[in-house]
C-alpha cells in the first residue's frame, strides 16, 4: 500500500481535530479533539518515516507520545477543577480569570 | 625705565580702586571718595609720564607695546591680554584719566550727602578702568572686554539710585539696547576670527588691505552696529535720554570722556576695514548723520536741563561718527572733536550738575531763570562751555566742528554736499538749542520764585514733583570749591584745547602715524565754510533770542507744535521701539506658540492619540474564549505555511 495514503488520512484526522476544537465547546471533547491532531501528526511522521527510509520520524512521534501523556494529566487535573469550580465543562464559560 | 610696562598700571590704577572700595566695606566710608580720586589721578600721572615718553621720540616708533599673558593659548586661536599704545590710544588715555579725574573731584562735592558715596566712587573707578582697558587693547578680544566692563559700570551707575523705578528702568534700558550692540561687536569679532584667523588689531587691518570688499562691509556694518550702541546713535540711541537718571556726574563721564566715545574710537581704530568698504563707511556716514539731527531736535525741545544736554551728545557724536565715517580725511577731526567735546561737554554736565545743586536738585529749565547773579562762577564756566559747543571763533569747538564740515564738504560729489549741509544744520540748531538752555538757565527772570500775584501752581505733568519743593522756595547758591575747580579746569579746556591742537596742525600730525590723514579736495574753499558756519550760528542764536531772550518764557511748557512734542517724546524712539520690537516681538512670539501648539503638539498628540486607538481595537482580539485563541493560531499557522510555501515556489 502507498505510504502516501497515510498522509492524506493524517491530513483528514488533523482537520477533523481542528475543526472539533474550533466547534466544540466541551473542554474534554476539545481535549480529545487535540489528542487527535498529536495523534495526526504522530501518523504522519511515522508515514514520512517509512517514506524516507529512515528512523527519524518514529523518535519524534516517541517524544509527542510523552509529550502527550505528560499534557493529559495536566489538562484532565485542569478540567475537572474547572469542572468543580464552575459546574461546567465549557470552554466559553471560562473566558474570565476571575470567577 | 622701560616705560612699556607702565601700560598695565594705567588699567590697574583705577580697577585697584574699583576693588579696594567695593570690597572694603563701612570702614573706608570716610576715605573712600579720595581713593577714588587719588587713584584716578595716578592713573592720569603715569599717563602724561608716558605721554612726556613718547613725545620724546620720533613720529613712527612712539607705538609701545606690553604683552601682559596669554589668556586663551589654544593651537590656532591666540588670545593675548596685551596692551598697544599708539598716538590715538595716549589721546583717550589722557583724556579718559584727566576728565575723569576732574569728575571725581568734582563728585567729592556732589555726592557728599549720599550715603553710598564709597560705591559710587567704586564704580567711577570701575568705569574708568574698563574704558582704559577698551583703548589699550592689542586685539579686538581684549577690547570686547573692556568693551563690557564699560557696560556694566554704566548700569550700575546710571541705576545707582535704584531705589528711585525710573532710574532702576533706565538702567536696565541702557543694559539692553548696549547688548544689541555688543553682539554687533561680537560677530565682527567672529568674522575677523574666520577671515583673517586673529583678531590682533596689527594683523587684522595689515591683512584687511587684501580681502574682499563684501567680508569687510559685512565687518565694518558689524562694527557700526557696536559703535551705536555704545555712542547711542540712530537707531540704538534710545538709552541716552534716559541715562540722565543716574547722578549727574556719571552722565558727564559717560557723555565727556568714556562709554559714548567708545564707538567712535572702534570705528577709527578699524579704519582700515572701513577704508576698504565704502558702502560700510557710506552706513557711518549716513548714521552720523541722521544721528546728528536727531539728537539736535531733540534737544531743541526738552524742558529737562540734563536731557537738552543729552540730546547736545546724541548730536556731537553723530559729528564724530560722520567725520570717522568719511575715511582718512575725517578720522583726525572725529578725535579732536571727541576730545574738545570731552572738555566742553563736562564742563556743561558739570555746570548742570551745580546749578541742580543749587536749586534743590530742579531739572526743569522753565523753573530757572535769571541765575547768573547767583552762581557766577557756574554761569561763567557754562557759558564758556556754551560758547565753545556753539562753535564761537576762536573757543574748542569752532576748530574741530569747523573741521569736520570742511571733510564732509571734502567728500566730493552729490554725497559730500549732503552731508556738508546737513553738518551746517547741525551747527544752526546746536547754536539754537545751546542758547536756549543758557538764556533759560541764567538769563530772564526768576521764574523759580513763588509769586503771590503769578498764576496759581498750575498741576503739571513734570515727574520731578517729589523734589519741586512746592513749599520751599529754592535758595540758588554757588557751589563748594571741590565743584567748582573741575568747571574752571574744564572750561579752559573747552576755551583752549581747540586752538591748541590746531596751531600749526599739531593734532593731524600727532595722529597722523596712526590713522593717515588725507586733505581730500574741498569744492568749497575753508574760508567758505567757516563765514558759513558763522552765518548759521548767528541765525541760531538769534533765533533762540527771538523765541526766549526777548519774551518771558512760560513757566509751564505750552503745548508747542506736533514736531516740539515729538520731539519732546525723543522723535518717537519709544514709541517706535514699542510698536515694531516690542508688539512686534510679542506678535512673533504669539505666532510660534501658536505654531506650537498647533503644529509640533498636533504631530505628538496624533501619534499618541492613533497609539491609544489602535491599542484599543487590537485589545478585543483578548477577548478569554480559548477558541477564539486557537482561530487566531490556526490562522497564524495557515499565514506561516503559505509563505513558506510562496518562498520555496519563489
Amino acid at each position: 500500500m502507498n505510504p502516501v495514503n497515510y498522509l492524506y488520512l493524517a491530513a483528514l484526522l488533523f482537520a477533523i481535530g481542528a475543526s472539533g476544537v474550533l466547534i466544540r465547546r466541551n473542554a474534554i471533547v476539545v481535549f480529545m479533539c487535540i489528542e487527535l491532531m498529536l495523534n495526526a501528526c504522530n501518523l504522519a511522521f511515522v508515514a514520512f518515516s517509512r517514506l524516507h527510509g529512515n528512523l527519524d520520524g518514529q523518535i519524534i512521534a516517541f517524544f509527542t507520545m510523552v509529550v502527550a501523556a505528560a499534557e493529559v494529566v495536566v489538562g484532565l487535573a485542569i478540567i475537572v477543577s474547572l469542572f468543580r469550580s464552575r459546574h461546567s465543562a465549557s470552554v466559553d464559560d471560562a473566558s474570565l480569570m476571575k470567577l | 625705565m622701560n616705560t612699556e610696562n607702565l601700560i598695565a598700571l594705567l588699567v590697574a590704577a583705577p580697577l585697584l580702586g574699583a576693588v579696594v572700595l567695593l570690597c572694603g566695606g563701612r570702614r573706608l566710608d570716610r576715605v573712600g571718595h579720595w581713593i577714588g580720586t587719588l587713584l584716578s589721578a595716578l592713573s592720569f600721572v603715569i599717563g602724561l609720564v608716558l605721554f612726556t615718553d613718547m613725545l620724546g621720540k620720533g613720529a613712527e616708533d612712539r607705538s609701545l607695546h606690553q604683552h601682559l599673558f596669554s589668556w586663551i593659548p589654544v593651537e590656532g586661536f591666540q588670545a593675548d591680554v596685551a596692551f598697544q599704545l599708539d598716538q590715538l590710544s595716549m589721546t583717550f588715555v589722557l583724556l579718559i584719566s584727566g576728565v575723569g579725574t576732574l569728575i571725581h573731584l568734582y563728585s567729592i562735592g556732589y555726592m557728599e550727602h549720599d550715603e553710598r558715596r564709597r560705591r559710587f566712587f567704586g564704580y567711577l573707578n570701575l568705569f574708568l578702568a574698563a574704558m582704559l582697558l577698551l583703548v589699550l587693547a592689542d586685539n579686538y578680544l581684549l577690547l570686547y572686554v573692556g568693551w563690557e566692563g564699560v557696560g556694566l559700570a554704566s548700569y550700575l551707575l546710571i541705576g545707582f539710585w535704584q531705589h528711585k523705578p525710573s532710574a532702576a528702568t533706565a538702567a536696565k534700558k541702557a543694559f539692553l539696547v548696549n547688548r544689541v550692540g555688543d553682539m554687533g561687536l561680537s560677530i565682527a569679532i567672529m568674522l575677523m576670527f574666520t577671515t583673517f584667523g586673529t583678531f590682533a588689531f596689527g594683523p587684522v587691518l595689515e591683512a584687511s588691505e587684501g580681502t574682499s570688499e563684501g567680508k569687510l562691509t559685512a565687518i565694518g556694518l558689524m562694527l557700526l552696529l557696536a559703535a551705536c550702541g555704545k555712542s547711542a546713535q540712530v537707531p540704538l540711541q534710545s538709552w541716552l535720554g534716559d541715562a540722565m537718571e543716574g547722578p549727574t556726574p556719571v552722565s558727564a563721564l559717560i557723555h565727556a570722556a568714556t562709554m559714548v566715545t567708545a564707538g567712535v574710537y572702534l570705528i577709527v581704530r578699524s579704519g582700515a576695514i572701513f577704508n576698504g568698504a565704502p558702502d560700510a563707511q557710506l552706513a557711518v556716514t549716513v548714521v552720523g548723520a541722521v544721528t546728528l539731527l536727531f539728537g539736535a531736535i531733540v534737544g531743541c525741545a526738552k524742558d529737562d536741563i540734563k536731557k537738552a544736554l543729552a540730546g547736545s551728545t546724541m548730536s556731537q557724536i553723530g559729528y564724530m561718527i560722520l567725520a570717522a565715517g568719511l575715511g582718512p580725511i575725517g578720522y583726525v577731526f572725529a578725535i579732536m572733536h571727541l576730545v574738545t567735546h570731552g572738555f566742553f561737554k563736562a564742563g556743561l554736565f558739570l555746570g548742570a550738575g551745580s546749578v541742580m545743586h543749587g536749586m534743590n536738585d530742579e531739572v526743569d529749565m522753565r523753573k530757572y531763570g535769571g541765575l547768573r547773579k547767583y552762581m557766577p562762577v557756574t554761569f561763567v564756566t557754562f557759558g564758556l562751555g556754551y560758547l565753545a559747543i556753539i562753535g564761537f571763533p576762536g573757543l574748542s569747538g569752532f576748530f574741530s566742528k569747523d573741521k569736520i564740515i570742511e571733510a564732509a564738504f571734502a567728500k566730493g560729489g552729490t554725497e559730500g554736499w549732503i552731508l556738508g549741509s546737513v553738518a551746517l544744520l547741525g551747527a544752526a540748531i546746536t547754536a539754537y538749542y545751546m542758547t536756549r538752555v543758557m538764556l533759560l538757565t541764567f538769563f530772564g527772570e526768576e521764574r523759580w520764585r513763588h509769586r503771590a500775584t503769578a498764576s496759581p501752581e498750575q498741576p503739571s505733568a513734570e515727574p520731578a514733583a517729589e523734589t519741586r519743593g512746592q513749599h520751599s522756595e529754592p535758595h540758588p547758591h554757588e557751589s563748594p570749591r571741590s565743584m567748582t575747580i573741575p568747571m574752571i579746569l574744564l572750561a579752559v579746556g573747552s576755551v583752549f584745547a581747540g586752538g591748541f591742537f590746531s596751531i600749526g596742525d599739531r593734532f593731524t600730525h600727532w595722529l597722523e602715524p596712526v590713522t593717515h590723514h588725507d586733505h581730500g579736495d574741498s569744492p568749497l574753499s575753508a574760508a567758505t565754510v567757516t563765514g558759513a558756519t558763522m552765518v548759521v550760528l548767528v541765525v541760531g542764536v538769534t533765533l533762540a533770542w527771538f523765541q526766549y531772550g526777548r519774551r518771558p518764557v512760560p513757566a509751564v511748557a505750552p503745548r508747542g507744535s506736533l514736531l516740539t512734542r515729538a520731539a519732546r517724546r525723543d522723535l518717537l524712539q519709544d514709541d517706535f521701539n514699542h510698536v515694531v520690537l516690542v508688539r512686534g516681538g510679542e506678535h512673533l512670539t504669539r505666532s510660534l506658540v501658536y505654531v506650537d501648539h498647533t503644529l509640533v503638539d498636533g504631530v505628538v498628540n496624533g501619534t499618541a492619540a492613533s497609539v491609544g486607538g489602535l491599542s484599543g481595537r487590537l485589545r478585543k482580539l483578548q477577548n478569554g474564549y480559548a477558541r477564539s485563541y486557537a482561530v487566531s493560531m490556526f490562522g497564524g499557522a495557515a499565514v506561516l505555511i503559505v509563505a513558506t510555501l510562496l518562498m520555496r515556489a519563489v
